[in-house]
């Protein structure tokens, strides 16, 4: 029903847009990451060495380990904190529900530097915390290791995605109908086996959206490990920034994004069969 | 029901983490009233001082004014390539298209450093400076993906049969597409504006690669906690943080409006 001059005029500009903005960087990275740099200059000889200095360079590995392990972290975390609590809301809160919807909604309008700030006060050796344990006399000398560590960049990263991940596991047991869980209990199914043969199963989409998400975010993330991170909670996206930055060192910064975004792409993809494979 | 116990756990574990959630964000706003700074326990005299710090701040609301023009032009921008990007997607079969829809998506899913190198290289490439207007593009572009999901499950749930009307009625694509498709999609756009705009003041990854001498909000609270921190910092972060719940109020107002409205055309 729609002429051809409509379907151009919908469809030229934004993929000229997306060409020019989208396509042009992402592969002018991917060009980057085959060059290098002599004497300061970044020369267009193509070659693969800057893949070959990551493999042999442990530091890199380790980094990149350290990342997926934090991010594995926030993910699990994330998840523990966000299904009972959509659980919660989706099954048993009855009128409070909406109230309650919104109360996890308002979390995600305060900026998310000013979250990862919030948490630097809180721990800190002057912090908030450790100003609560010697006023209750728990500890003599402020806590250290608090702040400063993997452990509150993960915590951190928690606090920042746990809406997220509450977001589409809440969607997807919305979606749930409510005649099929009384049928399972009407054919004689105990409130735990309609959980796990019924509830769960239909989560996993929720499930899966909400875990990736958390994931791929709190992997690439670079500003929580330069807040609240120290030099034991570095990741790879603060080695890329460093790269791109002081060290200039463009093509291997560009080599190692590369292989950020492979990873990501490539875990998006094996969420995507996951999740429809799941489902027949 | 025998499940009563179990009701009782999920609510306490429930209550946990809304005190999780909601932690950082009342020791953020009881430090901005405290005189002392911003760590330590108990609290000291909680005073107004910081605000009036915060007032008399010009640098801090340059950038917040920066921020504002910026965070327009997103949702401008965004919206303009995201509703034709939308349409497109949802009614023209061209090739290349799935590959498309992917690319738009991409700079939601990727991390944003990666999205903001590469139009780093871009506007290298372009031999253009930073300025304000690079990172309005760069929004612009970042935040597209935004406006076409939104529209485009706006016009999936849009009742054809009204466009269709329209044209056989001797409307043209033009007149239909003001007095029909655009009216339909309302909810949806003042939505994709919304999350657009909060996304924008908020967005750091991409701006940190663009920005030249003027600050956005974000990159300016970012500058000053490497120099050390004061409860001026929780003070506009309150304020913050309360002018965006002012904004959802309002926006709920406005939907529920918009939904009787649509429940009663004719009303």
């Amino acid at each position: 029903m729609y002429s051809r001059a409509y379907k151009a005029a919908v469809a030229v500009p934004p993929i000229l847009w997306v060409a020019l903005f989208l396509l042009l960087p992402y592969a002018l990275m991917l060009a980057h990451s085959f060059w290098s740099v002599e004497s300061g200059v970044i020369v267009h000889h193509w070659s693969l060495r800057n893949y070959v200095t990551l493999l042999r360079t442990s530091v890199y590995a380790e980094v990149l380990f350290r990342s997926a392990a934090i991010a594995l972290g926030v993910t699990v975390l994330s998840v523990l904190l966000a299904f009972p609590l959509a659980y919660y809301l989706s099954f048993r809160a009855g009128l409070r529900k909406e109230v309650l919807y919104q109360l996890v909604i308002v979390p995600l309008w305060v900026s998310y530097l000013v979250r990862g700030y919030a948490w630097k006060t809180i721990l800190g050796t002057e912090g908030v915390l450790n100003g609560f344990l010697r006023y209750l006399h728990l500890t003599g000398q402020p806590v250290e290791f608090f702040l400063y560590s993997p452990f509150a960049v993960v915590l951190t990263l928690t606090h920042i995605y746990t809406p997220f991940v509450f977001l589409p596991i809440y969607a997807s047991m919305e979606h749930i109908s409510r005649p099929l869980l009384d049928a399972s209990a009407d054919l004689g199914a105990s409130p735990r086996v309609t959980f796990w043969r019924v509830i769960l199963p239909l989560s996993v989409p929720g499930l899966t959206a909400g875990a990736t998400f958390a994931f791929v975010l709190s992997f690439g993330d670079f500003l929580a490990p330069l807040l609240v991170g120290g030099p034991s909670g570095l990741m790879i996206s603060n080695i890329v920034q460093n790269l791109f930055g002081a060290a200039y060192q463009w093509p291997l910064g560009a080599a190692i994004s590369i292989c950020m975004l492979a990873l990501v792409v490539a875990l998006l993809a094996a969420a995507e069969r996951f999740e429809r494979g799941f489902r027949h | 029901m025998a499940a009563r116990p179990r009701s009782r756990w999920l609510a306490a574990v429930s209550a946990a983490v809304f005190a999780f959630l909601y932690l950082p964000i009342a020791v953020l706003v009881v430090y901005s009233f405290n005189r002392e700074g911003v760590g330590g326990f108990p609290p000291g005299p909680l005073v107004l001082d910081w605000y009036r710090v915060l007032l008399g701040d010009s640098p801090l609301w340059d950038s917040v004014l920066n921020s504002l023009l910026v965070a327009l032009a997103a949702v401008v921008i965004s919206l303009a390539l995201g509703l034709p990007a939308a349409l497109a997607l949802d009614r023209v079969a061209f090739p290349g298209k799935e590959a498309f829809r992917r690319l738009v998506l991409l700079p939601l899913v990727l991390p944003g450093i990666i999205t903001g190198l590469s139009l780093l290289m871009l506007r290298v490439l372009a031999g253009i400076g930073a300025e304000l207007w690079t990172v309005m593009l760069g929004h612009g572009t970042a935040l597209m993906s935004v406006a076409t999901t939104e529209l485009f499950a706006g016009l999936q749930k849009m009742d054809r049969a009204q466009e269709e009307a329209s044209l056989d009625l001797g409307a043209n694509y033009w007149q239909t597409f003001w007095r029909v498709t655009l009216p339909n999609l309302r909810l949806p756009l003042v939505a994709a504006a919304l999350l657009i705009f909060t996304l924008s003041m908020d967005e750091i990854a991409v701006t940190f690669f663009l920005i030249g001498r003027e600050n956005t909000l974000p990159l300016e609270i970012w500058g000053r906690l490497r120099r050390g921190m004061t409860p001026e910092i929780n003070a506009v972060s309150a304020v913050l943080f309360f002018a965006s719940v002012a904004l959802i109020l309002l926006w709920y107002r406005l939907r529920t409006r918009g939904a009787a409205e649509l429940e009663t055309p004719l009303g």
